[in-house]
């Protein structure tokens, strides 16, 4: 029986030509990413990843796009919210530039950024007076990261609050409840799935950030190192093996990352349709 | 809500701090956004005009802003141009069949968002580079592919891989296959179906994940560093030829340079915005006549 | 016979759509699958169009076997449940694409259309769009679009389920008008036993994805074939132990029956009747005016019949006490057979009577 036969035409050819690109540009160069794992072998694989540089920038990479996600998710949240419910002047303008730090290249929002802070800058100025160094030091890190992935929180945030029915709140206003229990009990509630969502994919993508970063973080080994530099330095010394266990370590951290995120929205998902 | 300050006015919802509570909710968005997202814009521009107009000029139409510009155009045409055919392959194999294995196909295209632009470099390298595996078949065909302009537009394409088909895939699969069958069902082929059935459904989707792909295209940095070898007037894009400048302490140069990329991420932003406000008016009319 | 469908199965998953499905089709007939949803009816319509491929199983047109044939060739006019026009297509676009994919010459094509807008009585619309049009004129639309190409067979899907209730009405017996006067070899879908009955010639009965009955709207009225049918045309009242009824002493004990609204009829205490030994006596619950008859539910012992009354016979009202005369009832036997019975009374007397519809 003509058990595959499908209805719509086009199968072969959609499905041949998505395959071999799929392949071709995405599964033919990962491959690679395991053949020189392979080569490098365990003994090789564990001395390059803990490495006291490597270890360090691990360090600087996870802890610094985890504050710059965290920054993202309270005023991210807070954006969402006035741009919603408020209608003031700027507005439309602040909401047209929200994708802003996706559409400018990240290398000229690095060297923007760098100007900004720098200890003449004209944000690094005042601040230097304080004797707060932002430029070339970790808070540099976390001001690029938290530019870079400024829109993941707004704009997961923004649909599910233009959603929200006033009638939750409305009832809970009837019901004698106060202003910020309204807040924690009624609206964090259905806006915290979309919050974490936004939280996990600006961290991921502040992991692997580079072009924003190596401008304002000085680079200083031990210090002010991102892990993608790392990858990089080891490249240029042509250290193959020990650039792709640090690029799988990092990898690793992408995917759970990833994984968590689809789990969040299949739990938001269902909790949405129940 | 009796308040109509203009600054501070609320939507009807019942639940709203109050005015003061507004106002201030409001000036951290403004002074957040005037930091992080006006700022910068405003550095570029001013620092570009520092030494006035015939500086700027000279440094937009040096001969090596010129070939980077006219690489960055090359690699963002021609990275847009193949993941637009790879993106409405996949979209139409993906929602129109059923068959094992769709979830990891739409994993696989997902995969380039998750990955590091870095590492994203540095498989191209493992790959083609002169310790590649596949290099001695390149050697052989006399290609070079790594610290050359196909290893650009091959990272570039990688990068941007997953925006077209991310965007029409959920448009497709919300829509039934109906109006598909009942052409098939009439003899339509393929390319009928596809061209005059189902593409009106997808343009305004398919135009808006143009845009996006080539705002990332055109501003792709780290993979394309990893795999270019900067090589000055043959590999260096707009973005490296920026890093460069910068790096030789030339600022108002690389600010100049810059200029050209703010000019065009603010065009496509505002394309984009106004994009978005046709196919909701679409949207809406037909919602409404139907 | 012109279709013929012949040991039908089909199977999403565990779920049988189709579970030995057979039926055949005289050309030119008009016929209803007719089911509650989820019974496998859309499936069986798909699979006719090879919209749909089949588990095993023959479908065959004019004596030749189709299930290899692609959808485009079997020479299938299909009318969607919600019309699947071209949106971004007009009226005249929508009707023609069918003859331009069969690369008919130009002006074959407008006379084809214009043909059709005729016939759907939708001309001077060929320039809208399906989004500026009516539920019902959408549906001549897909009606016309399905048979421009000269179909051999044509399939409608829930035709009348999106539109209103009025404009049902007149499209129902419009429908009907158009294909007995095109003569074109016609099944549509419906969940509705009334809309079946009304433009049917022969209606296919399905439930959980098999045929319980195929036969003419009057030969499923008379002698269903199964329970299920005898439930499902026309509006029964089931009764578990009927052997208590006068008049149908004779029947087993826990033995299950349909009783008709018609097959039931209401005495005041004061008539007299002639079939006094076959009546029994009855509580009216509840009246209901139904604009032409009154609808009355009577109670009977542990038993609640619903029946109709004529607004000409002695007024009736809650709480009065009434004579219940049952003429027939359909018997089942186990769940897959059912037989009219009538009531034992009236054949002792011999009265002659006949049942007629």
């Amino acid at each position: 029986m003509s058990v595959s036969k499908k209805v719509l035409p086009g199968f072969g050819l959609t499905m041949g030509l998505t395959m071999s690109y799929l392949s071709f540009i995405v599964l033919i160069p990962m491959f690679s990413l395991a053949l020189e794992a392979a080569e490098v072998g365990w003994a090789g694989f564990w001395k390059a990843i803990t490495d006291p540089r490597i270890i360090a920038s691990y360090k600087v990479s996870f802890g610094c796009s985890f504050i710059a996600a965290l920054i993202n998710a309270i005023f991210g949240t807070i954006m969402a919210w006035v741009l919603t419910r408020y209608r003031f002047l700027g507005r439309r303008i602040i909401d047209g530039l929200i994708e802003l730090p996706f559409a400018l290249p990240t290398a000229v929002a690095g060297i923007a950024l760098t100007a900004l802070t720098v200890d003449k800058g004209w944000i690094g100025k005042p601040l230097a007076e304080l004797g707060i160094a932002v430029a070339y030091t970790r808070v540099g890190i976390v001001v690029a990261l938290t530019f870079i992935t400024l829109p993941f929180v707004v704009r997961s945030v923004q649909p599910v609050l233009e959603r929200l029915s006033p009638d939750y709140e409305e009832a809970g206003l009837v019901l004698g409840a106060s202003k910020l229990k309204i807040f924690f009990k009624i609206v964090f509630p259905e806006i915290k799935p979309a919050v974490l969502t936004g939280f996990s994919l600006a961290f991921a993508r502040g992991l692997g950030e580079y072009g924003s970063v190596i401008f304002i973080a000085g680079n200083k080994p031990l210090k002010t190192e991102i892990a993608p530099l790392m990858i990089v330095t080891r490249l240029e010394e042509f250290l193959y093996g020990q650039a792709t266990a640090v690029a799988l370590v990092m990898l690793t951290a992408s995917f759970i990352i990833m994984f968590l995120i689809n789990r969040l929205q299949i739990r938001s998902a269902t909790f949405c349709e129940g | 809500m009796k308040n109509t300050n203009s600054i501070g006015q609320a939507l009807p919802n019942a639940f709203q701090p109050n005015l003061w509570g507004r106002r201030f909710l409001i000036v951290i968005t403004t002074l957040f956004a005037l930091t992080f997202l006006v700022a910068p814009l405003v550095v570029v521009l001013t620092r570009a005009f520092e030494y006035g107009w015939s500086p700027f000029w000279k440094a937009v139409t040096e001969i090596y802003t010129v070939k980077a510009l006219r690489l960055t155009a090359l690699t963002t045409v021609l990275a847009v141009t193949c993941n637009t055919l790879f993106g409405l392959c996949a979209a139409w194999a993906l929602t129109r069949f059923q068959y094992k294995g769709r979830g990891f196909l739409i994993t696989l295209i997902d995969l380039p968002f998750a990955i590091s632009p870095i590492i994203a470099g540095l498989i191209f390298i493992l790959t083609y580079g002169r310790l590649g595996w596949l290099h001695p078949y390149l050697v052989d065909w006399q290609l070079r592919i790594v610290f050359n302009v196909p290893g650009v537009v091959l990272a570039t394409i990688f990068v941007t891989l997953p925006f077209v088909a991310r965007e029409i895939v959920p448009v497709l699969a919300a829509r039934g296959t109906d109006e598909e069958q009942a052409a098939v069902l009439m003899g339509a082929g393929f390319f009928t179906v596809f061209f005059k059935v189902t593409f009106p459904h997808i343009r305004w989707a398919l135009v808006y994940s143009l845009i996006l792909c080539a705002a990332r295209a055109m501003g792709e940095f780290g993979a394309v560093s990893v795999v270019s070898g900067h090589l000055r007037g043959k590999t260096n894009t707009l973005p490296l030829h920026i890093e460069i400048l910068y790096n030789e302490h030339k600022f108002s140069e690389s600010f100049a340079v810059s200029t050209i990329l703010v000019a065009t991420s603010v065009i496509i932003l505002t394309a984009r915005n106004v994009i978005e406000q046709l196919a909701k008016k679409e949207d809406e009319s037909n919602v409404f006549r139907s | 016979m012109y279709l013929e469908v012949k040991g039908l199965e089909k199977k999403f998953g565990n779920f049988k759509a189709c579970d030995q499905v057979d039926f055949a089709l005289e050309k030119g007939a008009l016929a209803a699958l007719l089911g509650p949803s989820g019974s496998g009816k859309t499936t069986i319509l798909r699979t006719i169009a090879g919209l749909e491929n089949v588990d095993s199983g023959e479908i065959v047109i004019d004596d030749k076997r189709v299930n290899e044939l692609p959808a485009s060739q079997r020479g299938i006019g299909f009318v969607f449940q919600n019309y699947a026009l071209f949106r971004y297509m007009n009226v005249f676009d929508n009707i023609a694409f069918g003859l331009k994919t069969q690369k008919q010459p130009k002006n074959i094509i407008q006379e084809r259309v214009e043909e059709l807008l005729n016939l759907v009585g939708l001309t001077g619309l060929e320039k809208r769009y399906p989004s500026q049009l009516s539920g019902g004129q959408k549906q001549r639309v897909a009606f016309a679009r399905a048979l421009a190409p000269w179909p051999r067979i044509l399939l409608l899907d829930e035709p009348f389920a999106a539109i209103d209730a009025k404009v049902r009405r007149e499209l129902r017996s419009w429908l009907r008008e158009t294909i007995s006067k095109l003569k074109i070899t016609s099944i549509f879908v419906t969940h509705d036993q009334s809309e079946a009955i009304e433009v049917a010639d022969l209606i296919v009965v399905t439930n959980h994805g098999r045929v319980e009955q195929t036969g003419s709207p009057l030969e499923l009225y008379r002698s269903p074939a199964t329970p299920f049918v005898a439930s499902f045309i026309g509006e029964s009242t089931i009764l578990s132990d009927y052997g208590c009824l006068k008049g149908f002493n004779k029947a087993p004990k826990g033995a299950v029956c349909a009783v008709r609204p018609e097959f039931i009829r209401l005495f005041s205490p004061n008539e007299a009747i002639q079939y006094e030994n076959c009546v029994q006596d009855g509580l009216v619950e509840r009246v209901s005016f139904r604009g032409n008859v009154l609808e009355v539910k009577v109670r009977v012992g542990d038993f609640s019949l619903v029946t109709d009354y004529s607004l000409e016979r002695p007024p009736i009202s809650l709480g009065d006490k009434v004579k219940v005369l049952i003429y027939r009832l359909y018997a089942f036997e186990g769940v897959t057979q059912a037989r009219l019975v009538s009531n034992d009374g009236l054949k002792s007397q011999n009265n002659g009577y006949n049942f007629e519809i």
